[in-house]
Order: structure tokens, then sequence, then C-alpha cells
């Protein structure tokens, strides 16, 4: 019946969203995309969409629900400086390999190039940060494109598209006939697996006798959780992760020995350097991960689990790739390993454990005495929510500290901005975790520089009474620079300090509740205060001006050289 | 690491976009592209991309993995000169009465193989195709000897050495894969 009637191109476009499952929309209206907005108008019970109050907001809301939830995030904004605000977010969703569809109104096609109002190239502004951008120029692209879209941004290793959608096509009238797509001849979604690849690493595995695996995102994103425990079961494997594979694990797994990185764990880092066989598992080895190349993890075999072919041997060279979903891969792995207890091996992990707890978690976490401490902020959190919460943090130090002392009892539970580094993040990105996982507590923790990066999305948390419990970590510095300069620039501080304004006045005018916390002796009250509802609620702990974030690998240095500010 | 003279070759789909798409991943590894041409292959609505550059194995490596994923490229490989045929095409005006000064010029164009494609009074235009050293001596001579009033050189245009064009097969082997799964 949908295929005799014509309708516009902009209703063609709402039902091809709706085709594709999408119930949720961020977005912000305006000139190019009205035509959209008036079509929306009556399908209110359908999708619900969600007002931000900037697009760099709705991109990382977008960003923050399709995290938690596994789905495709979906904004919808104007042409030109809409645009382009909705830049950040969509680099940080191809760095952080997030699902997201873009769509942004552009002026009408006759219009194209003539440097017409509020008209921007988009797609060649988009194309080096997408996985793809396309223009939307003729209604009856539509269907096509969206269809195509959708299947771009979630398959393989999952990233944003851009469409780019003239305002003439909006208005065109076209047949409505909506096919999914599942193939397109030049893209290859997920690579086969070969026996091959798998016999080699089950072969060097199975020989190891200090395997030590680094869990990335790609577990997460594949949905392999529990082909991953049995892995690293069966095997006897301990296991690191990645500050994206967060979550992945259970903090309380017993082989789940830590945070990889420049600001991670001691053993996993030191571990990586003294394994035989290293496994990566859906990760990139990023630059914060393995510090100097020249001198990380020589003494070992690499296995090299990937979806993405043009990861292989990007950064490290992978003496055994497995290229394929870590869903797959893993479990085809598993089954020719050989049983094996490595207690010993592990065992050794404990020492650095001890260390790191009296050098730097002791202090962190659990100080008796002086201001409020950044670590015991999150420590008290994540107790009260019973380490069920979502985290979604900012970034710098919050975000730092935060995936180091946060715990994790549920897959798709860390949200933070971690190959584009994008401060600001945290707000939206909070906003699009809860709308994603309602039933869950989502705790997100921010300085007091991010938190004012956008901080005008406080407006739609009102609005949509999204009940995101927001910590702000103020200590009047943008305290990750700071650090850096008191370390390596010789304590110049150079325009890191800040004057703040009162945060809980501000969140009083947009009708949240709040509280402010000065000494320690009120932040297990002020905490419960936050959780006792699911209404969102601003939480600011005035913490130690200098905190540092410990253990730290300098930029460039190796993964053993790691430092404890003792 | 020393650079090497690398061939790319890249099948895409023929759509808007499609060479900033390969461009970009030059500029971000801060590559200088050599020579570069684009023309429709053999297979219908597919475009064949041939890139020079020089550079390291290393690296063209990683370029062409990351020029083979982007949604819209069939495929991308390299090669080096010894897995290539491969030619050139240039153009050079010279001034007609320097050339008719230089006496007879049939040892000219037996020597260098010289088409002429056009002649009058004020300009003639030759005609040479060769590899980059070939048609560079030419220009050379004629430079030293009656003048180049213009010369214009084309890309790279390459066939390999291997005995089929490996994009049929790889096509019809995802075709065939496609329609298996469904």
């Amino acid at each position: 019946m949908e295929t005799k009637t014509k309708i516009t191109g902009a209703e063609a476009f709402i039902r091809s969203l709706l085709k594709e499952g999408v119930d949720t929309i961020f977005g912000y209206p305006g000139g190019a995309i009205m035509p959209v907005f008036d079509a929306l108008y009556d399908f209110d019970k359908h999708v619900n969409h969600i007002l931000t109050r900037h697009e760099q907001g709705a991109t990382h809301a977008a960003q923050g629900y399709a995290r938690v939830s596994g789905k495709v995030g979906v904004c919808l904004v104007t042409s030109g400086p809409a645009a382009t605000n909705a830049i950040t977010g969509i680099g940080d969703a191809m760095m952080d390999s997030t699902p997201l569809v873009v769509i942004t109104g552009q002026v009408g096609a006759a219009l194209l190039g003539t440097d017409a109002f509020q008209e921007i190239d988009v797609v060649g502004i988009t194309q080096p940060i997408t996985k793809w951008a396309y223009q939307i120029r003729k209604a009856e692209d539509i269907a096509w494109a969206v269809a195509r879209a959708f299947y771009i941004a979630r398959s393989g290793r999952p990233g944003p598209v851009v469409l780019d959608f003239t305002k003439n096509a909006q208005f065109q009238e076209v047949e409505f006939d909506y096919k999914p797509c599942t193939f397109i001849r030049s893209y290859i979604p997920i690579p086969d697996v070969q026996p091959s690849q798998i016999e080699a690493a089950a072969a060097l595995i199975n020989q190891a006798k200090r395997p030590f695996a680094l869990v990335g995102q790609g577990v997460v994103l594949s949905n392999a959780e529990a082909e991953l425990k049995e892995f690293l079961e069966k095997a006897n494997i301990p296991a690191g992760w990645t500050l994206l594979g967060g979550s992945a694990m259970p903090t309380n797994f017993p082989l789940n020995k830590g945070f990889l990185g420049m600001h991670g764990n001691v053993g996993p880092n030191m571990k990586t350097n003294e394994c035989d066989v290293l496994i990566a598992i859906g990760m990139r080895f990023d630059d914060r991960i393995t510090g100097d190349l020249k001198t990380y993890a020589k003494q070992a075999k690499v296995i090299h689990l990937d979806i993405d072919v043009s990861e292989i041997n990007k950064n490290v060279k992978a003496d055994a790739p497995v290229l394929g979903s870590a869903k797959e891969t893993l479990p085809a792995i598993t089954n020719l390993l050989k049983t094996a207890d490595h207690s010993e091996w592990i065992a050794t992990f404990k020492e650095y454990e001890d260390q790191e707890f009296e050098k730097v978690i002791q202090r962190e976490v659990h100080p008796t005495s002086g201001e409020i401490t950044m670590g015991e902020v999150i420590h008290r959190v994540t107790e009260a929510t019973q380490n069920k919460a979502i985290l979604v943090t900012d970034v710098g130090q919050n975000q730092m500290m935060a995936a180091r002392y946060f715990k994790f009892s549920e897959t798709r539970s860390m949200v933070t901005s971690g190959g584009l580094g994008t401060m600001g993040f945290g707000i939206p990105a909070a906003m699009g975790a809860k709308v994603g996982a309602p039933e869950r507590t989502v705790c997100l923790f921010c300085g007091d520089g991010g938190f004012q990066m956008t901080i005008q999305e406080l407006g739609t948390i009102m609005q949509e009474q999204i009940g995101v419990k927001m910590i702000i970590l103020n200590n009047h510095f943008l305290g990750m620079v700071r650090q850096w300069q008191e370390m390596f620039f010789e304590e110049r501080y150079s325009f890191t300090k800040m004057q703040n304004p009162d945060f809980i006045a501000i969140a009083k005018a947009y009708k949240i509740d709040g509280t402010e916390v000065h000494v320690r002796e009120e932040l297990d009250a002020a905490i419960a205060d936050m959780l006792k509802d699911d209404k969102p609620y601003l939480l600011v702990v005035n913490v130690e001006m200098k905190g540092m974030v410990y253990p730290m690998i300098p930029t460039g240095a190796s993964v053993n050289n790691i430092l404890l500010g003792d | 690491m020393e650079n090497t003279l690398y061939t790319i070759t890249v099948f895409s789909e023929n759509t808007v976009g499609l060479l900033g798409q390969i461009t970009i991943i030059f500029t971000r590894r801060g590559l200088n592209i050599e020579t570069l041409s684009v023309s429709p292959s053999a297979l219908k609505c597919i475009h064949k991309f041939t890139i020079t550059l020089y550079t390291t194995e290393d690296m063209v490596v990683k370029v062409v993995q990351q020029i083979d994923k982007r949604v819209d490229i069939l495929k991308a490989y390299y090669n080096t000169d010894e897995g290539l045929v491969f030619q050139e095409i240039a153009l050079y005006k010279v001034p007609t009465d320097k050339l008719l000064e230089l006496g007879s010029i049939e040892t000219l164009i037996r020597h260098h193989h010289i088409h002429i494609l056009e002649m009058n009074e004020n300009f003639v235009v030759f005609e040479k195709t060769g590899h980059y050293d070939e048609t560079q001596q030419l220009f050379d001579e004629l430079s030293n000897s009656v003048g180049v009033l213009q010369f214009i050189r084309s890309g790279r245009v390459a066939i390999t050495r291997s005995k089929v064009e490996r994009l049929s097969d790889m096509l019809d082997s995802i075709q065939e894969k496609f329609e298996r799964n469904i």
C-alpha cells in the first residue's frame, strides 16, 4: 500500500528511519531540514526526538545512546553551522568505532556550490572522518541511501555515516519502496575466518608459558563477552583491558588484571613486556597503550584478532594475525586450546598489584586526612551503586581516575571518548546513555573544565527529565594539562587555572537538584542523596587542586617505565 | 628505509568524491603523489586509478589497506616496477623555424620513435611514449637544441605481469558468497 501512493521525500525519509528500527533521534531543527522536522511532527508516537541545545551535544548524545544500547545512534540537524557543530561528534565516533547516522540538511540542489546561505560542503568535510558520506539530491535516492547508511554504520567495524539531504529532495514526491541493504559489492564488513590463522594462533597459545591478553572494544562491539570469558578460562590467560574495552570483563573476574596504558595499572603494563605470547583482541595498539613501539612487547609472539584488516601490522607487527569478528574467531581458537594452568605466572601480577596499592591506591582511594581526592569520590560512588552503574566520563584526569577506580559488573557500562579525547563529551554522552538504558543508573564524572564546554545541555536534561547523575570533580584547574605542566614544564601553569561559576546555582536555574561538598565527612551523605531517586542530579565535589593521576607512563616512554609518583 | 617508486592500483565504483577519499589518505600521512591517472576500467561502471609515489614498503602497505577499506573501493593493491608493464606519454611543442635550422630531423625521429601530431609554420608537436627517463631524455635534448615551447607528460598507466586482472575474479567470488548467504 505504501508503494502505490506518492509521499514527500521528507516523509519517505522518516518512514525509512522507522524501517531501520529507529525510535530515538537527537536533533536540532533549522532552515534546510525543516521539511523533515515537519514530517516528524506526525510521527511523534513512533519516534522520540530529543532536542539538544547544540548540535555537538546531539552527536555525543547519539554516541552515548549507541554505546550502551548497541543500536545505531541517530542525529538530525540542519546545514552549514549545524553540520560543522556536529563534526566533533562525528570524528569522535569514527575514532571510537561508534555506529552513528548523522543527517544534515543541505541547500537545494540547484544552489549547491554557489555559497548559498548556510551552505557548506558537508560531504567534503566529513569524508575523512566517516565510514561513508553521501549527498541525497533527489527523493528517489532516499530509501536506498538510508538503507545503505544503516548497513554501513552498524556492520563490520562500526562507525559514523553522514547523509547530506538537499532541501529539494525533502520536498519532492516519491513512491516509497524500502528494501534493507545487506550487501555492497565493494565492502566486506567481516573478513572470512581463515582456519590456518585460527590454528596458528591456537598453536602459539598452547605453547605459551606466560600468555597475556589485551581486551579491546572489539569484544563489546561483536557481543563476544561470553566467548572471551570461555577463551581466557580454558587456557587460564590473564588479561588487561584498554580504555574502550572497559566493562568487557567484570572487574571481579579473576583473570581481569586491570587497565592498560598511560595511566593504567602497573601489572598489566609491566607484564606486556614480560609475557611470551601477547594476544590482542579487538584493539588497535593506540599510542596511549603502547608507549614506545621500539620497546613494546619485543620478547613476545603477537597474536592480533581484529575485524579490520588495516589494523593488522599498523602499529605492532603481528606474528599471527586472526581476521574476523571476535564472536567467531574467539570460540574457534578456544576449540583448539588445551586446558592450561598458568597460576604461577598469574601469581606474579600480585607483586605489582601490592606495589601499586601501597604507592598509589592507598593514598588516592583511602585517604584519611587532607583534602578530598578524585579517586576516593569515584570509589565511593561505585560502591554506592553496587558497581552496577554505567560510567560516563569527560576527558582528562576525571576520565583516567574513573577508568582506574570505577568497577563494572555488566558489559556496555563504560562510555568515554577514547581516541579523540573530546572535552565536553561528558554531559551529552551521559544524557544519551541514560536514554539508551533508562533502567540503569548513569554516573558522569566530569572536570570543571569539560563541564563548561557543553554545559548548555543541562537544558536538555531539564526538558526531558533525563535522570543522569553528574559529578564534577572540581579542582579549579584544567587538571591533566596542569599535571603535565607540573611534570614536564617546570610548574609553569600557563592558562590552566580556572575561576568557576557556582555550578549548583546554574543547576538550580535549570531546575536540577544538587549538592556541593567541601569536606570528606559530607561525601557519603551527598552521594546517597544523589542516588535516592531517578532524577537528574549534580554533585560538585571540591577535590585537591593539584591532584595527580598515577601511575603514569610518560609519552613515548616504554610501558615498563612506569612512574608511581613516589 | 629506502624510498622506492611504488605503483598503487585502485578499482572503485564510479561515484562522486572518490578521488577525494583516496587523496585524503595520502595527505594525512604527508605523502606526495608522483603521478595519477584515472579512467574507466575494462569492467562496466568501474574506474581504475593508477597512482605512483616514492615511499617505503611499510608505508605503502598501510596506505593500500586504508584505501581498500573505504566503502566504495573495490580493490587496491601495489606493485614495484618489476611487477608491471607500464607506460607514459609525453607531448612536446617545438618552434618550426628552429627545428628546420637543425637540418635533418630524421635521426631524431628514428632514435626516439617520435610521432608528429601537428605541424605548421609556427610549431611542431611531437608525441613520444616511454618510461619517465625516456621522455625526459627527449625533453632535455630538445631543450638544449631547439627549445621546448610547451611540454606535458601523462601519469603512468600500468598492467600487471600476472596472468589475469585480479579484480574480475574477486568480484565473482564476492557475488558468489553473497548469493550463497541469501
